[in-house]
C-alpha cells in the first residue's frame, strides 16, 4: 500500500467579506429614510484578508471572540456566503452542520425529516434507505420516528437532528457549536462517532467556545480576531493566544466603561507593567521524574514552574492553580501560602520552582494548570493562562472532580 | 473507508471553487441547470413537504384545493355572467370561466408562492448550502400540483357538461401551460430574491396577481375587447398590445383547446405566432431573471 500525503481540501486566499447592515427592511422604512440612507447603513468586516490551507484527516478548531468572523469563516467554506473578494476553494463532499435540525420542519414526521434533512445534507434516495435504520438506531427513538416532530421534547429533536448529520458521508464537516448533544450518554456516543470521523480521515472544522473540546479533539487552531488570523497551529497555544485576545478585550471594554462613566481611566498600565518576575513556562513530571501530561489518580507529580527575572526581585512569589475546563479551581497554592523563602534574583537570571503534589485525587477528566508570579515590591504580576493540561486517568469507580478510595457494605440496622 | 483510501480520492479530484456569487456549480446556465437536476430528489422533497403541511391537521385536507376555485367559480358565474350579464354571447358560460381561472391560477399560485419562498426558508438558506432556485423552484412544483387538481375537475366538468371542445384547438394546450410556467419561473425567481431585500415585495405581489387577473380574458371574452374597442373607436394597436400580454395569450391558448364553445371571431387569427414571439421572449425573460437571481443570491444569506 502506497502511503498518500494528506491532500489540501480546503484553501482561501485572501478573502474578504464586509457586511452592510441596513436597519430599514420594508419599503415604508425605505422612504422615509430615504435622505439619510448612508445614516441607515453600517458595515463590519468579518472576513478581513483571510488565507488559510487546512489538509485532509485533520480536525481544526476556529477559536475567537464573538463576532470575530468564525461563523462567516464556517459559512464561506461551505459555500453559503460568498466572499466580496477572494477565492474559496474546496475539495470533497462538504456537510455544513450550523445548526441541528436547519430544515426540520414541525409538523413531519420524523421518518419524513430524516429523508428531508438527509436529502439536503446531500444524500440520495438509496444512500437513505440504506442507512435509515442506522441512522433511527443511533437516535435512539425508535419507537417515535412516525410522530410529528413537534411532539419531540427538544432533546429527542436535537438526537435525531445529529444522527442524519453524522450519518451523512462527508469529506469535510464544518461544525458550529453543536458536536454533542443530548444527555450524558448519548454525548459519549457523538464523541464516539467524531471520533471515528477522524480515523476515517475525514476534515472537520469546528467553531467551539468549549476549550476543553477543542483541546481534546483538534490538531490544530486557527483564532481569529476582527476577522483576521490571529494565530495559526498547535491548539495549546492557540487557546492561550484566545485567552490572551480576551483579556485585551475585557481590559479595553472595561475602559470604555470607566471613560463613559466620566471616572478618570484607571491607571491599567499598573496591571499591563511588565512584572519583573515572569513564568514562562510549566511542565509536569510524574514520579518517575519524566516529562508527562498524563497522570495515574493517586499517583504523585511535579510541576515545575519555569521562572525568569528582568529586574533584580528580593520579594516575590509564584504559585499555580489547576482548574477544571469550566474554570474552577480544583486545587492552587504558592510559594507565599507554602511558606517558602524567597531567594534573590538579578535581571536576567532564570529559575525553575517545583511543587511536589503527593497523591493527586483528581476525578477522571481534563484539567489545565495556571501559573503566575507575582513581585511584591512592585506589586506586579505575570500570569500564564493554560500553561499545561493535565489529563488524569484512572478508576471509573467514582465522578466529580475529586477522587476518594470509597467502599460499601450493608449494615444492620441500629 | 479508511484514511488512505479518502485521502487517495480527494488527492485524485480537483479543487472546485466555491466563490462564484456562492453558486457551487458556477455561474453558467448549463452548469446551473445541471446543479438544480442533481438537486432534483430535493426540489420533490420540498415540493411535497410544502404540499404535506399545507392542510396538515384540516379535517377536509386536499378538497380545500378544489374548494377555494368552486366557489370563484360559483361566484363569477352567478355575479358576474348571469347577474352582471357577461355570460351573454359566451357558450358554456362556466367551463369559459374554470379553464380560465385554471391556466391564470398556476401563475398566481406559483409567482406569489415563489414570492415569499427564500424568506420562508430563511433557516435553510442561512444554514446549509443549496442551489436557491430549488425554492422558487418548489414553489411552482407545488403550484403545478394544486392546478393539477383544479385541471382535473375541470375536465371532470367537462365530460359531465358534454361541451365538448373541438379538438382541433388541443394542440394549444401544452405550449399554453409552458408560456406560463416560463413567465411564472421567471417572476418566480426575480421576486423571491427582491423579497429578500424588501419584504414589501411579497405583499404588492399578491395585489398586483388579482390586478392582472383582469387583463387576461377570463371572466370576460377577447371578442368583447375587440367589440369594445371599435365602439369607442379606440385605435387598433389597443387590441395588439392587450393581445400581447403572455398571460392572455396564455389564456387563449387554454380556451382554444378546452372550450368548445367559440369560434374563429373569439381568437385572434395569429394565436399561434403569437404564442411562438410570447414563448421566445419569454425565455429571454427567464435568463435575465436567472442572471438577476445568480448576481443577487450570493448576498441572500446575510440579508435574511
Amino acid at each position: 500500500m502506497t502511503v498518500t500525503a494528506a491532500p489540501e481540501v480546503v484553501r482561501l486566499d485572501d478573502v474578504r467579506k464586509a457586511f452592510v447592515v441596513r436597519k430599514d427592511n420594508t419599503l415604508k422604512d425605505r422612504v422615509l429614510t430615504f435622505a439619510r440612507a448612508r445614516r441607515h447603513r453600517t458595515s463590519y468586516t468579518a472576513a478581513d484578508g483571510i488565507s488559510l490551507s487546512i489538509h485532509a484527516g485533520t480536525t481544526v478548531g476556529l477559536l475567537g471572540a464573538n463576532g470575530s468572523g468564525k461563523s462567516t469563516l464556517l459559512k464561506l467554506i461551505g459555500g453559503i456566503l460568498s466572499p466580496d473578494s477572494g477565492s474559496v476553494q474546496i475539495r470533497g463532499r462538504i456537510a455544513a452542520l450550523l445548526e441541528l435540525g436547519a430544515g426540520f420542519h414541525p409538523d413531519l414526521s420524523g421518518r419524513e425529516n430524516v429523508y428531508l434533512n438527509a436529502t439536503l445534507l446531500g444524500l440520495s434516495r438509496s444512500e437513505i434507505d440504506e442507512r435509515f435504520d442506522d441512522i433511527v438506531e443511533f437516535s435512539g427513538i425508535r419507537e417515535f420516528i412516525d410522530n410529528e416532530v413537534k411532539f419531540y421534547s427538544s432533546g429527542m429533536f436535537m438526537r435525531l437532528a445529529f444522527a442524519v448529520a453524522v450519518h451523512t458521508d462527508p469529506d469535510i464537516l464544518l461544525v458550529d457549536e453543536v458536536l454533542a448533544v443530548g444527555d450524558e450518554a448519548f454525548q459519549r456516543k457523538c464523541m464516539d462517532k467524531i471520533r471515528s470521523f477522524q480515523r476515517e480521515g475525514r476534515t472537520i472544522i469546528l467553531v467551539s467556545h468549549a476549550a476543553a473540546q477543542i483541546q481534546e479533539l483538534c490538531d490544530t487552531t486557527f483564532v481569529l480576531d476582527s476577522g483576521a488570523v490571529a494565530f495559526a497551529g498547535d491548539t495549546l497555544e492557540g487557546l492561550g493566544v484566545l485567552r490572551d485576545l480576551l483579556e485585551r478585550d475585557r481590559r479595553a471594554d472595561a475602559a470604555a466603561a470607566a471613560a463613559a462613566a466620566g471616572t478618570p481611566i484607571e491607571d491599567e498600565d499598573d496591571d499591563e507593567a511588565e512584572s519583573r518576575v515572569q513564568v514562562v513556562k510549566a511542565t509536569v513530571f510524574d514520579a518517575e521524574g519524566n516529562e508527562t501530561t498524563k497522570v495515574r489518580q493517586g499517583s504523585s507529580v511535579t510541576l515545575r514552574l519555569h521562572l525568569t527575572a528582568n529586574g533584580d526581585v528580593d520579594d516575590w512569589m509564584t504559585g499555580f492553580g489547576i482548574d477544571t475546563p469550566n474554570g474552577q479551581m480544583v486545587l492552587g497554592t504558592s510559594t507565599d501560602r507554602l511558606k517558602a523563602p524567597a531567594t534573590s534574583h538579578r535581571a536576567g537570571d532564570t529559575w525553575d520552582v517545583d511543587f511536589d503534589i503527593e497523591e493527586l485525587n483528581f476525578g477522571v477528566g481534563d484539567y489545565f494548570i495556571n501559573a503566575r508570579a507575582e513581585d511584591f515590591a512592585e506589586g506586579t504580576s505575570s500570569i500564564l493562562w493554560q500553561a499545561a493540561l493535565l489529563h488524569v486517568s484512572g478508576s471509573e469507580s467514582s465522578v466529580g472532580t475529586v477522587a476518594a478510595r470509597v467502599t460499601t457494605r450493608e449494615t444492620a440496622t441500629s | 473507508m479508511t484514511a488512505e483510501a479518502r485521502f487517495e480520492r480527494l488527492s485524485a479530484t480537483p479543487m472546485r471553487s466555491v466563490t462564484g456569487q456562492g453558486a457551487r456549480g458556477g455561474l453558467h446556465p448549463v452548469a446551473r441547470i445541471r446543479e438544480i437536476l442533481q438537486h432534483r430528489q430535493l426540489l420533490w422533497l420540498l415540493t411535497r413537504r410544502d404540499l404535506q403541511v399545507r392542510y396538515r391537521g384540516s379535517a377536509l385536507g386536499f378538497l380545500w384545493t378544489l374548494i377555494k376555485p368552486l366557489v370563484m367559480l360559483a361566484t363569477y358565474y352567478l355575479v358576474l355572467g348571469q347577474i352582471l350579464g357577461a355570460a351573454r354571447g359566451i357558450e358554456a358560460f362556466a367551463i369559459y370561466v374554470f379553464s380560465g381561472l385554471t391556466i391564470y391560477a398556476l401563475f398566481s399560485e406559483s409567482v406569489g408562492a415563489a414570492a415569499g419562498s427564500i424568506v420562508n426558508n430563511a433557516g435553510l438558506v442561512k444554514k446549509i448550502y443549496v442551489p436557491r432556485e430549488i425554492f422558487p423552484l418548489a414553489s411552482v412544483g407545488g403550484a403545478l400540483f394544486l392546478v393539477g387538481m383544479q385541471f382535473i375537475v375541470l375536465i371532470g366538468a367537462i365530460l359531465i357538461s358534454g361541451a365538448w371542445p373541438d379538438f382541433s384547438g388541443i394542440g394549444y394546450l401544452v405550449p399554453s401551460i409552458l408560456l406560463i410556467l416560463i413567465y411564472a419561473l421567471g417572476f418566480g425567481l426575480l421576486l423571491s430574491v427582491l423579497n429578500v431585500y424588501l419584504r414589501d415585495v411579497q405583499y404588492i405581489t399578491e395585489i398586483v396577481l388579482t390586478l392582472l387577473m383582469w387583463s387576461a380574458p377570463i371572466v370576460y371574452s377577447w371578442r368583447r375587447v375587440s367589440e369594445v374597442i371599435v365602439e369607442f373607436h379606440l385605435p387598433t394597436w389597443i387590441l395588439d398590445v392587450y393581445t400581447s400580454n403572455p398571460i392572455t395569450i396564455a389564456v387563449l391558448g387554454f380556451h382554444r383547446s378546452l372550450w368548445g364553445g367559440g369560434t374563429a371571431a373569439d381568437y385572434p387569427g395569429d394565436l399561434w405566432e403569437r404564442m411562438l414571439i410570447a414563448g421566445l421572449i419569454g425565455i429571454v425573460f427567464l435568463a435575465f431573471a436567472q442572471w438577476v437571481f445568480q448576481r443577487r443570491q450570493g448576498n441572500v444569506a446575510q440579508e435574511l
